[in-house]
């Protein structure tokens, strides 16, 4: 079998999880259990979640900078309506999906910049999410709670759980037609539309996808947490920007890929835990942090090059 | 250790006997224990205040091995996701006790939960956590209201004109010291609350908004405050050129500054109180309690720190300039606030 580029792309965030994991278990072998690995993962399959609905929006050449705030208030809605009347709840959630969908029509019919629209947009979902929830608290549904604490047989759910993330996302993204649209509104907007393809309604369905993803992300966070507060996940918006981008996604060029995405997520979170076992200065970690990341795009840039290189041979 | 008066509802004014840390009783049972603190944020002089008074206390209990380690960590960012995963990485470090000032009282309950099923002691302080697995060493703030009333009642009998300045809108802490204080006047109804204006728990904040608030009120006795805005509201004041009231000062050492100026000039007079940052101290005296074996009631309430004339040139002289008065807590403190909670 010959490697293909594609394939070259993606062996960087595994490597970098790989190494970091060889990293965490060698500090800290504890970590290989059982309910170590769940430790180590759990707190990651809301980001995965997040980092992929972010994959969505990225796929359509645009960016999401509401994700985070998004994500908080359907935290509050799961804890609050979605526990209480779950009816009124799940309406609540469908209703934010839809909205999801109409900014993805509104930027693209009005040739709005992404960017801002979403910007604006999390003023508004850190408003709403304070007025259902003035002060932190509420409950998670019990349902919730029992499927992200749940102990399945040999291996723990955050590994199970973001494998199944990954297969289903991977499944949509490069599998259906769906997925291939979407991809190649990022990739050529205008010869999708040539094809005979309505481009207005491949931004929408991202957006959808991408509400849909990060509306489970919130579910998944306070079945982990047990309680909402509007502030609980603002940090997701950049982890999910850099979740994507570490896995092998572009910015602009239709160039994602699902599975990196989690893997990308993953390689995020183990990296804090990684620098937590160093007992390395907390002053030092955020720097550490992004000297991470940075390898890893090194790499990755590295790897570009060589596969340029081949291309014009 | 420097001795400091200190006033609760739970033991009244008088605490802090500060023994030395030599006067410990060695304490077999806890020498292999290992305890952690997880701490949110970093970036105030409170803040960084807690830390140091951590590393004070704990560097000698780890010496004299009345615990085999006490390590804190500090998440990078403010936030609750961010310091989930940290309590969860200290769960699979293997600590025996976990000491949290939380960024959300809600969020790390997951967290929290996993440690205690983990069989680990979760001690929350200043920012506490709502999981009934922990414990929880709260602030009195309606308290801490209720005696700048009380204060004043010993010293202007007669009554008059209060202005408040109250802290930052919407946040618990503002909400219960404000009802403190309006519980105060409701026992002490020769006062009047002519005026409350939000100073932000911040000097210059609070400077703009007694500016603002001055010239539509009649003449005022006291000050009432959160903390942080003392100084601020003494400058606006004297601006106006009116005659300075007595204003409650917070712990800050630009406020703790003016008033022994003031003291020394005209003998003004008025108290300072707030909580101190080595609060974290007796968290973790009461970690190590627990993990001794002792029955320690879940809900434990913090002493808070008050300065009065008599102390002031003292503890002025030991807040570092720009900081905030601070006091570190003693084993024996800690188990004088677990009797008291009995």
């Amino acid at each position: 079998m010959r490697l293909t580029p594609d394939m070259i792309r993606l062996a960087v965030p595994f490597l970098a999880l790989a190494v970091l994991l060889a990293g965490v278990f060698w500090l800290q072998p504890r970590a290989m259990t059982y309910s170590g690995l769940n430790l180590l993962f759990n707190l990651a399959v809301p980001i995965a979640l997040a980092t992929l609905a972010q994959m969505f929006i990225i796929s359509v050449n645009d960016l999401d900078l509401s994700m985070g705030a998004f994500v908080s208030f359907v935290a509050c809605v799961t804890a609050t309506f979605l526990n209480d009347a779950p009816l009124v709840g799940a309406l609540i959630l469908l209703a934010s999906i839809g909205a999801y969908a109409a900014l993805g029509v509104i930027i693209h019919v009005r040739q709005l910049p992404a960017i801002v629209v979403t910007l604006g947009m999390s003023f508004v979902w850190t408003g709403l999410a304070v007025m259902i929830l003035p002060s932190p608290g509420g409950a998670a549904p019990d349902w919730i709670r029992s499927l992200m604490t749940v102990r399945p047989p040999f291996v723990p759910m955050a590994i199970v759980a973001s494998v199944l993330i990954a297969l289903v996302a991977h499944l949509i993204i490069a599998r259906s037609t769906l997925g291939v649209l979407i991809r190649g509104v990022g990739g050529n907007e205008r010869s999708v539309a040539r094809a005979g393809w309505s481009v207005l309604r491949a931004r929408a369905a991202a957006y959808a996808l991408a509400a849909l993803f990060a509306v489970l992300a919130g579910m998944a966070l306070v079945g982990l947490t047990t309680a909402a507060d509007a502030n609980i996940a603002l940090r997701y918006t950049l982890l999910s920007i850099a979740g994507v981008i570490l896995g092998g996604g572009e910015f602009v060029g239709g160039r994602v890929s699902a599975v990196g995405a989690v893997v990308g997520a993953l390689t995020l979170a183990l990296a804090g835990s990684f620098l937590s076992f160093l007992r390395l200065s907390p002053d030092w970690q955020i720097g550490a942090q992004g000297a991470i990341l940075i390898l890893v795009l090194a790499l990755r840039l590295g790897l570009d090059a060589m596969e340029r290189r081949r291309m014009r041979a | 250790m420097t001795r400091k008066i200190l006033l609760t509802t739970a033991f009244g004014a008088g605490l802090g006997t500060a023994l030395g840390l030599m006067a410990v009783p060695a304490v077999a049972d806890t020498s292999d224990s290992r305890i952690a603190l997880s701490n949110n944020y970093a970036g105030n002089s409170w803040r960084q205040a807690m830390l140091t008074s951590w590393e004070t206390v704990t560097g000698p209990a780890v010496a004299e091995g009345v615990v085999a380690a006490a390590d804190a960590f500090t998440t990078g960012e403010n936030s609750a996701t961010e310091q989930a995963a940290q309590i969860q990485n200290m769960i699979l470090q293997g600590y025996d006790a976990i000491v949290v000032n939380a960024a959300s009282p809600t969020a790390l309950n997951g967290a929290v939960r996993e440690a205690c099923d983990a069989g680990i002691v979760v001690v929350s302080f200043d920012g506490i956590v709502t999981e009934p697995c922990a414990w929880r060493i709260a602030v009195d703030f309606h308290e801490m209201g209720r005696v700048q009333i009380e204060y004043l009642a010993e010293h202007l009998p007669d009554g008059g004109n209060l202005l408040e300045i109250r802290g930052l809108a919407g946040v618990f802490v503002d909400d219960e010291i404000s009802a403190g204080i309006h519980a105060g006047v409701a026992e002490h109804p020769q006062f009047e609350i002519v005026g409350s204006v939000h100073g932000d728990w911040a000097q210059d904040v609070a400077q703009r908004a007694v500016a603002g608030i001055l010239p539509s009120l009649p003449e005022i006795v006291g000050v009432v405050t959160q903390g942080g805005d003392g100084y601020g509201a003494a400058q606006a004041i004297a601006a106006a050129g009116r005659d300075t009231p007595i204003i409650i000062m917070g712990n800050r050492q630009d406020e703790l500054l003016w008033w022994s100026e003031q003291k020394a000039a005209n003998g003004y007079e008025t108290m300072s109180v707030s909580i101190a940052p080595g609060v974290s101290t007796l968290a973790f005296w009461v970690a190590q309690q627990i993990l001794d074996g002792n029955e320690v009631p879940k809900e434990l309430v913090v002493p808070f720190l008050a300065i009065t004339q008599d102390s002031l040139a003292e503890d002025l002289a030991n807040t570092p300039v720009g900081g905030v008065a601070n006091v570190e807590y003693t084993l024996e403190d800690a188990q004088e606030v677990i009797a008291g909670a009995m």
